[in-house]
Formats: C-alpha cells, structure tokens, sequence
C-alpha cells in the first residue's frame, strides 16, 4: 500500500513548499504592527512613536529570522502558523506600549513598586527569546518523534514544573494565585511550559496505553464505559488537577490540563465515554472546590453579579472594569489610543490585554482577533489529521486543544462568559513565560506539520489502517 | 484517529462560536447600557474632558470651568458665589457625581446631546475641539442676592417666582455651601465633602425644594381661596358665622388664637389680618376634607414639581377626621410644604387664580450660543377664579397694609401677603419656624413677583419669632429688588 492512497488529508506528493506564501503573509504580519503601532502614537500624541523604528525593526528581524529558519529546516511546513504567531506577538506588542504610555497605569505601578517599569521593552526581549527558542526547536529537533523516547521523563518534568509555585521561598503569592516563581528578579510562570511538556506525556502514553483503553471496555447505558483498572491514569491526573486547583489556587490551568487529557484520551481511544467521564469528573471537581475554597468562591460570585458586589470585591471590580471596557468600546471601538481600559488597573496589559482591544478597536477588531486565534487553532488541527504517526497526531491535537481552551478560558474570563481564571492570552499578554511558550509551541507545530507534509516520506506502517483502509481491486 | 480528530475541531470552533457570540452581547446588544453604567468611570472622564458649558444667569455665567494637573479629568467645575448659587445650579463633582441642573443638563453642558450632534460632527470634521453648550436660567441675581443676603446667617429658604410666567426668581437656602469647594477629586476635596455631609446644619440641604416645613397661618390662603371658590363666603367682608371659643367638632379641645384678637363672628378680610385660628379652622372644618383637598391640590400639593430640578411634594393629608381637617387648615397636623409651594400659592393669586407651572431653565444654548431648546410658559391649573382671585389679593392687601406683614410694605408699591408661625417640635418646645408670603403688583395691573420665606430657627428670642418680624423684611428686599431690576 503506497501512502499516496489511505487518505485524503495528507497533502498530495510533491505540493508546493508555501514558503513564499509564508514570507508574503509575513509581510503583512509585520506591517500591519507598525500601522499599528503610528496609530497609537499619533491618536495618543499626535505624533510618531519615537521608538517606532526600533520595534518595527526589531519585530520585522525576528519574523525574518523565524522564516529563514523555517524555509532551511522545516521547508514543507504549515504556512499560516508564523504568520499567525507573528502578527498576534507585534499587536500584542503594540497594545502593550500603548498601556505603558498610560499615566494611570504607570501612577498605579510607582505607587506599588516605587519605580514605574514599561513592560513593552521586556516583552519584544521576551519576544527575541521565543523566537530563540523555536529556532532551537526547528534546529535540535529533525523530527518530532524523538519526544517519545521522553514520555515518562516528560512527565516528572510536568509534575516538577507545577508543584515549584509551591516551594517555600521559590514561589510567589500574586494577585491570590501561586502560580509564579521568582528566580533572580524574573518572575517564570512554569505552568506555560509544562503545558507543552505534559503534552509530551500524555501523547506518549496514549500512544502505548490507547488499545487497551479503547477496547476493555463494557456496554453500559449505550456507553462503553473502561474497565475500573483503566480508569487509573485519568483519575491520577484527575486528582493532580484538583490539586493545583486547590493549592495554586489556580483554576485555569487545572481546567486546561484536565480539558488537554480529556481531549487526548478521546482522540486515542474514539471513545465518546471518555468525554463524558471527563465532563462529569471536571464538574464535580469543580463544584467541590468551589464550594471549599474562598478565592474560587469569589471569582463565582464576581462572574455571576460583578456589579452586586463591585464596591467591596477587587475580583468583581476587576470583571466589572473590564466588562464596561467591552461595552464602552461599542462596534468599531474608540480607536488605539483613546480608551480607558487602563481602568482595570493592574493585569491590564497581561491577563486582562483583551479587554483594550474590545474598547479600543471594539466588536469589530476582537472578532478578528478571535478569528485570528481560531485561524491559528484550525491550522494546528490540521496539522493533527494530516500528521502520519499516532504520537504526531496526539501531540498537535494536545497542543492546539490546549491553545483552543486556553483562549477560551482567558477570554471568556475577561468577557464574563465563565468565572475568571489567572491565565494570560497567548502571544498577547504581557509576561515572558507565556510568550515564550507559546513560541515553542508553534516551533513544534511547525515541526510536526512539516514532517506531516513533507512528500515521499519513507513509508510506514499505517496506524490508522482499520479506519482508512482502501478496498483495492 | 481521524474521526475524533475532526469532532475536536468542531469542539473548538464552538469554543470560539461561544467567545463571538458572547463578545456580540457584550458589544453590541448591551454595549449602551455598560457605556452609561453608573460604575465606568468613562462617563465623569468625558464630563470633563473638555471646558465644560456654563450655567448664566442674567446674561452672566455663574460657573466656570479650570484646567486641572495630575488627574485623568482634565477640567474641573469652578462656581461664582457658589454659597448662594448652589440650591440653584447643584454641583459637578469629579468625585461625587453631579446634581441638580449640573446632572439634569449635563449632556448639553458636556456637548454630548444628540441635538448638538451634527455641530459636533462638523466640528470634528474641522478640527475643532468639542464644546460644551449654555443653561441659562430664570434667575435674577439682584433677588436672589436680596434673598441670600436677607437670610444671612439664619437657617431658611426664600422661593421667588415671575406669577406670570413661573419663571423662578430666586432659589436661596441657607447655611449654603460652595460646590468649587469639592469639585476636585484631591483629598482637600474629599475632606470638604465629608464636613459638609456630617454637618449638622445640613448645609448641602436644598431647602427651597426639598425640605418641607408645617406652613403656619400662611396656609390659611389656600383655606381661603377653598371658602371663596366653594362658595361658603362670598364677599371678604361678610361676617363668618364664627363662634368664640370654638370647640373643634367631635372633641372637647377648643382651637386656641394667639392672644385676645378680635375673631368672634370675623370677616374673612378681618380673620385674615390678624390670623384668626379659630375662623379659618371652622372653614376648613365646615368645608371638609374632599373640597380642601381639591382646592390645596389645584395650588400644586401632593405632587412632586420638577422645575425641571424635582421638589419635593408638599402634604396636604388625604385622610383625616373633621379636629384634623380643621387645624390642617390652619396649616398644623400634617400639612407640609416646600418654599417652593408657598410661593406658588401667592403666585396664583396674584395672578388672578391662574397658576403656571414653575421652571428656572429658559432656554438651552448650542456651544456658539444659538438657542436649541426654549422654555414656553404653561399654564398648570386654576385653583380659584379671576373674581375670586381679586378678592383674596384685597385681603392680603390689607394684611400689609393693616395687619401683621406691616413689615413687607414698599413705598409707592401695592403688596399683598400673609405671615406665619408654624410651631414645631413635641409640644412645640424647639423654634416655630417664621414664614412669609408674599407678592408685589405693578402700577398697570399684573405682578411682577411672588415670593415665599421660611426662616428656621434663630438665634432671636422665642417671642420675637414671628413671620411679620424675621421673614417679612427679607421678602420686602426681593421684591424691592426684582421691580429695581425691571425699572
């Protein structure tokens, strides 16, 4: 059986490499930023940004960079992915200056911290890193299966990445979440990065694991419902997410490893009782927690009456600021520049970034942005179906499911749709953890669609054979 | 592994399917109530994001406005004379939100009405920064400094109005405050703000509109205009069939006068010049309540007034028995009203029955001064007939003329008005409030202006509280001053 056959996904042998499809989109990528970024500067001063050149440069190398990279190391690559990357991390850039340039803002921080600190210079710093980093991806990693040989360190890795918050003297209490460390001055949040390495393992796992999960099972209710031994890995990670709900106080990041798992195990399996065992648990789990714990029984409260409570709760002054910005913003927003998201005080240009583009560029620009994400998630599942290997396929669907959720979580936080959560918004949001993860997980999107596109693979053994097989005559 | 792939990318665009719709409720269908929500801060920003319109009195603002530092509003209100002005403009606070006409009217003193729309376009297309329009009011700044000043350091309130227009005079209450003082948003303003909430004197009390005071034997022009239009006396000068000692009916409790004055069997006329109790209760009393309440309802009470600031509604009790019908009408038991009201009742007389509807906003200007919104006086009700009208105006002629408002006469000037003593307080133990009200007439017939004064308590001797004494000369000067202004 040749591999042009079995299934229609794959992209055809011999299709174009699109990297001048890439470079093209790139332009844009780049352009639009500095557009821009002369739009607040003049709207805010009536004058270009002085500092204009200087980002416009510096996001221009770094695109330049990345797609040079690509075009040597990963030619047959997925041309949205950088493009994508790269105009939401230069808006992202942008929207970031233009909360420097808040006094409110920067009255806010001296009064905290003494000094004020603009974080856009730190984040295209950040942003540099990132890109380092997936260059260092697409250099060190020909292929992507190499990660398999690291399923189970992956997994100590991910366990030591999300219990550091809770080491005496390493991590920091912030804004009622322990989800940062503090190593010589610079804050990390290990979370963003153990949700690529949990990737790793779940992907590995379920790969070895999914036959035995997918076929034990018993017809219960129309459901095929696992045998009790198999219901151990999801109810220890089930248990691991209660815990860092409980004691990092962080129920974003709970939500998403669990939602990851679920997604995972599904796709591994084909099992539909996997999702309803995972929505049932995650419920549960999170009822109880939020009937227990005091700070995600206040973020409860804020999402389903931030105004009842506006006066004597930061939590739902925080939502309240930040649904008026929304509503302030109307269709096609005030223009960059001229609102008042800066209202919401602090997080504004990091978990709470979403809510300026709302009243600043309005209905109009965040259905963009959330389309631009959507483009980004889509281009991620793709690479998925196309991918060849089960471990491939687990991987990307983990990592773009992981993003999907992660993007509703933080916007649907901001916008009021769910209780809030302490998550950034990907390539957005102020914080180098987050950008620079995110920046590796594109790197290895790229990687997989790369490997997954690339033509005349060697051929091999067809894991999907009882699903794709074609009746020859 | 396909299959479920491709429901995890349905999942995932439901995901962002849910994040559009939501953002479509946030900012579009909800997106105007969030924009004016009492709690975003946006709405006070764009109040003073630019110099803000001015209220004017006699072609004069009485407000301003100053460029501000270190604060997210760039212009803060400034007030002229702010002690006496404020009952009339309110005040716009950076910190504490606005009132009065500075809230009523703020989207024409911001620039954001939608009647100045198409200039703000224009302007917007021209570069031109957004201004704010003008209020101009009714006020006269000679009466109402008559009326500030009278009231001096003494607790009270003076209501002056046009009886032919309504248009309001002066609007004084007193102790005042000077909004400039917390117009800011620094803690010297806040610090201002808190001393005047605490207060005792309720400085920050809009009198004039919204405190209502037992009115006294002033009340007993209304129970004479309700004897005069129900037809149970027809000429002022006809005897009343009025005993003395009166015992109120159903009760063993005689209605006492002040001091031994002449009330057996008085003319109205009589009764009315040296404020016979006894008289005006057996009216109130032989009329009842449905037809003193009909007639005191006509003459605006039990209504709140928005002129177009609200006023309190004044009382006239709606249920009673015939002892509480009568000392009602004497103004006692649980009648209550604002300054404002009893100057609309002298007001009504003077102009020959007809009460127009009281408003101390004529016109609204655009920010180059054109006229968007103009006041047409309106008639409000007819409490007594033009006959009838006449006839009261003689008796109250006569109480200033003859009787205890000796006090409000004007060289050269026909005045007409009526005092009172409300007493107050368990068994009348604190200070009865001193009330007067009157009006003036021109030399060719129509009056000029109708005026009321309550004074609270004061430092004078108890005796010596009575409206003739403390309220009357203050009424005198704003009149005296709206017929200067005239001349």
């Amino acid at each position: 059986m040749s591999s042009t056959t079995h299934t229609s996904t794959i992209g055809a042998i011999g299709a174009p490499s699109r990297r001048n499809t890439e470079l093209a989109l790139l332009v844009f990528a780049v352009v639009i930023p500095c557009f821009a970024y002369a739009n607040v500067g003049l709207a805010m001063t009536g004058e270009m940004p002085t500092g204009m050149l200087g980002y416009g440069v510096g996001l221009g190398l770094l695109a330049a960079v990345g797609h040079l990279v690509v075009r040597k190391f990963a030619p047959y690559a997925d041309p949205l992915l950088l493009p994508l990357a790269t105009l939401l991390n230069g808006l992202g850039l942008v929207l970031i200056w233009r909360l420097d340039q808040s006094e409110r803002l920067q009255q806010l921080q001296k009064n905290a911290f003494g000094a004020f600190n603009p974080a856009a210079p730190n984040q295209l710093m950040y942003s540099a890193l990132g890109i380092a980093l997936f260059v260092a991806v697409m250099l060190v990693m020909k292929d992507h299966r190499i990660l398999q040989r690291f399923t189970y360190i992956s997994m100590v890795v991910a366990l030591m990445l999300l219990l550091l918050p809770l080491v005496p003297g390493l991590g920091t209490d912030q804004f009622g979440a322990k989800i940062w460390i503090r190593i010589g001055g610079f804050s990390i949040q290990p979370g963003e990065f153990a949700k690529i390495v949990i990737a790793v393992f779940f992907a590995g796992y379920l790969m070895v694991k999914r036959d035995a999960l997918a076929l034990a099972s018993r017809r219960f209710l129309g459901l095929y419902l696992p045998r009790g031994r198999d219901l151990g890995p999801i109810l220890v990670i089930w248990a691991m997410s209660l815990l860092i709900l409980v004691f990092e106080n962080d129920l974003g990041t709970s939500l998403l490893f669990f939602g990851m798992f679920v997604i995972m195990l599904y796709v591994a399996t084909e099992r539909t009782s996997w999702i309803v065992i995972g929505l049932g648990m995650s419920v549960a789990g999170a009822v109880a927690v939020a009937t227990f714990a005091s700070h995600v029984q206040a973020r409860v409260d804020a999402w389903l009456d931030p105004f009842g409570c506006y006066a004597t709760s930061g939590a739902c002054e925080q939502i309240g600021q930040s649904i008026m910005a929304f509503g302030s913003g109307g269709v096609l927003g005030t223009g960059l520049g001229q609102g008042h998201s800066d209202l919401i005080g602090f997080a504004a240009n990091a978990d709470f970034i979403f809510a300026t583009i709302g009243e600043e560029l309005g209905l109009a620009g965040v259905m963009a942005f959330l389309l631009l994400y959507a483009l980004l998630i889509e281009r991620g599942v793709r690479t998925a179906l196309a991918a060849r290997d089960p471990f491939g396929k687990l991987f990307a669907v983990g990592l773009s499911g992981a993003f999907a959720l992660q993007i509703f979580v933080v916007a649907g936080g901001v916008m009021g749709l769910i209780p809030l959560t302490g998550m950034t918004m990907p390539f957005l949001a102020a914080g180098g953890s987050s950008v620079i993860a995110n920046w590796a997980l594109v790197g290895l999107l790229i990687r997989i669609s790369d490997t997954a596109r690339r033509p005349a693979p060697a051929p091999a053994p067809n894991p999907d054979a009882e699903m794709t097989q074609v009746v020859r005559p | 592994m396909n299959k479920p792939l491709r429901r995890i990318a349905i999942f995932c665009g439901l995901l962002m399917l849910a994040l559009l719709l939501r953002d479509n409720w946030l900012q579009y269908v909800s997106a105007d109530e969030l924009r004016t929500h009492e709690k975003n801060r946006r709405v006070l920003i764009e109040r003073y994001a630019q110099k803000r319109g001015d209220i004017i009195v006699g072609e004069k603002p009485i407000t301003g406005s100053a460029p501000t530092k270190g604060s997210d509003f760039a212009y803060k209100r400034t007030y002229k004379n702010g002690e006496m002005w404020s009952p009339v403009t309110g005040f716009a606070s950076q910190a504490f939100g606005a009132t009065q006409i500075e809230s009523l009217e703020d989207e024409i003193l911001t620039g954001n009405d939608d009647r100045l729309f198409f200039r703000r376009t224009l302007d917007m297309i021209t570069g031109k920064k957004q201004g704010g329009g003008n209020v101009v009011t009714t006020l006269n700044g000679r009466a109402q400094k008559a009326a500030f000043e009278g009231l001096g350091s003494k607790k009270g309130a003076v209501a002056a109005i046009d009886p032919s227009t309504g248009a309001i005079l002066a609007l004084a209450s007193t102790p005042s405050y000077d909004p400039s003082e917390f117009a800011g948003n620094s803690e010297d303003d806040s610090k201002a703000w808190q001393r005047l909430e605490k207060d005792p004197d309720k400085p920050m009390l809009n009198r004039a509109l919204r405190e209502t005071y037992p009115p006294g034997s002033t009340f007993k022009v209304v129970t004479a205009a309700a004897a005069l239009e129900h037809g149970l006396y027809d000429d002022p000068d006809e005897e009343t069939d009025s005993p003395l000692p009166w015992t109120m009916p159903n009760t063993n409790t005689e209605l006492k006068n002040e001091g031994p004055i002449p009330c057996k069997d008085a003319t109205l006329r009589e009764a009315l010049r040296v404020s016979c109790n006894t008289v005006f209760g057996k009216i109130g009393s032989d009329l009842g309540k449905d037809k003193m309440l009909e007639t005191s309802q006509k003459f605006g009470f039990n209504k709140e007034q928005f002129i177009p600031v609200r006023s309190s509604a004044s009382t006239f009790p709606t249920e009673m028995d015939k002892p509480q019908t009568a000392l009602s009408s004497i103004g006692q038991f649980e009648t209550a009203t604002t300054p404002l009201q009893m100057a609309m009742v002298a007001s009504a007389v003077a102009n020959d029955g007809t009460l127009m509807e009281p408003y101390m906003i004529d016109n609204l200007q655009a920010p180059n001064l054109d006229v968007i919104e103009k006041h047409d006086p309106k008639k409000m009700s007819e409490p007594l007939s033009k006959a009838n009208a006449q006839k009261l105006q003689e008796m109250m002629e006569t109480v200033v003329q003859q009787g205890t408002g000796s006090n409000a006469r004007i060289p050269g000037v026909t005045v007409g008005g009526k005092t009172g003593t409300a007493q107050h307080g368990v068994d009348n133990s604190e200070n009865p409030y001193a009330w007067f009200i009157s009006y003036a007439k021109n030399p060719d017939g129509g009056s000029p202006v109708a005026v009321a004064v309550v004074v609270e308590d004061s430092d004078a001797d108890r005796g010596d509280i009575s409206g003739g004494g403390l309220a009357a000369p203050i009424a005198k000067n704003v009149m005296k001053a709206v017929i200067d202004s005239k001349k």
